[in-house]
């Protein structure tokens, strides 16, 4: 946007944006929903190859099996409170509060590393009891599926920490803001692809 | 989305509708309740659909007019390229299955 070359005869370049833009940030915001709703698609696929895939069991052993619906159950209700926990640490920030920002993030992130040590549990059990990735279609497809979204909020919690820290040296100032307003969306979007995964994969899988 | 934080109140009641629309399909397939897996794959499905609803409005913060309306049609763009994704996969893989010749894993094992 900045021409930065300057005008015959003149000494310092001269910058034309004049006008203010149509949103205050910049537009950072929009283009990271449009990320989201990128992921939204990598997430689609996934769903949809499970779907195709998801009850050919190569005479292994199917949902019904495997899944530990009270883990599940658990798992979700975590990823449904650091959602809320998340939202209390927005609402923290409107009112420049570093200190408790700071408290909500951590329990949200807290709250994420269960959810990912719980997940990483499950599929430790799954693996003793032989049910890997190569072992049948539907494995396969489940593990892409779940496991993608697991990685997702590892990243999410790897950002979180990074913003903790960026919060802590220079306070909320309004890129720190900008940048916890991205990662809200980030972990609310995981929270919804979350809501997809237990309902089709998990409740729908270990009816018979 | 992009300008507000949302207040207390709206948090609250997105949380507390996700947790009532979480538990009951949950109770619904772990008690068993309605014994009829179609009928509850119907129902549980219908609560994902609305739970999705309320999280996009009381934690994204959706709505139609944000940036000017873009971040809802890109949203409702999403939406139809995935449901194309979908519906689209399941019903041709579907009909590509019933249409092959039938075989068991271990003939097909033996094909060259």
């Amino acid at each position: 946007m900045h021409e930065m070359t300057p005008p015959p005869g003149a000494k310092a370049p001269v910058f034309y944006e004049q006008e203010d833009h149509a949103h205050g940030d910049g537009g950072t915001l929009f283009g990271f929903w449009l990320y989201l709703m990128g992921d939204c698609l990598i997430f689609a696929v996934l769903f949809a190859t499970y779907g195709v895939l998801g009850r050919n069991y190569a005479a292994g052993p199917s949902g019904a099996d495997l899944f530990d619906l009270r883990l599940v159950a658990l798992n979700t209700s975590l990823l449904l409170l650091s959602s809320i926990t998340y939202g209390f640490a927005m609402l923290e920030m409107g009112q420049q509060n570093v200190r408790k920002t700071l408290i909500w993030l951590a329990v949200t992130g807290l709250l994420g590393a269960t959810f990912v040590s719980l997940e990483l549990y499950e599929f430790a059990h799954m693996f003793r009891e032989g049910a890997t990735p190569q072992r049948s279609a539907f494995l396969s497809s489940f593990f892409a599926l779940v496991g993608t979204h697991g990685l997702h909020v590892t990243v999410g919690i790897v950002w979180l920490v990074t913003l903790m820290v960026q919060v802590r040296r220079f306070g909320l100032i309004e890129d720190n803001q900008r940048r916890l307003m991205c990662l809200s969306m980030f972990w609310h979007f995981l929270d919804v692809v979350w809501i997809g995964v237990f309902t089709f994969v998990y409740l729908m899988g270990s009816m018979r | 989305m992009s300008e507000a934080h949302g207040t207390f109140r709206g948090y609250m009641t997105g949380f507390v509708l996700s947790v009532i629309l979480t538990a009951i399909p949950f109770w619904l397939v772990m008690a068993d309740v309605l014994d009829d897996t179609l009928l509850t794959s119907i129902v549980i499905m219908a609560f994902a659909a609305v739970q999705i609803v309320v999280h996009m409005i009381y934690f994204l913060h959706m709505n139609t007019k944000s940036e000017g309306g873009w971040t809802f049609l890109a949203l409702a763009f999403t939406l139809t390229l995935v449901v194309i994704t979908l519906a689209g996969s399941i019903w041709v893989m579907y009909h590509l299955d019933r249409n092959m010749m039938p075989m068991t894993p271990h003939e097909a094992l033996q094909k060259p």
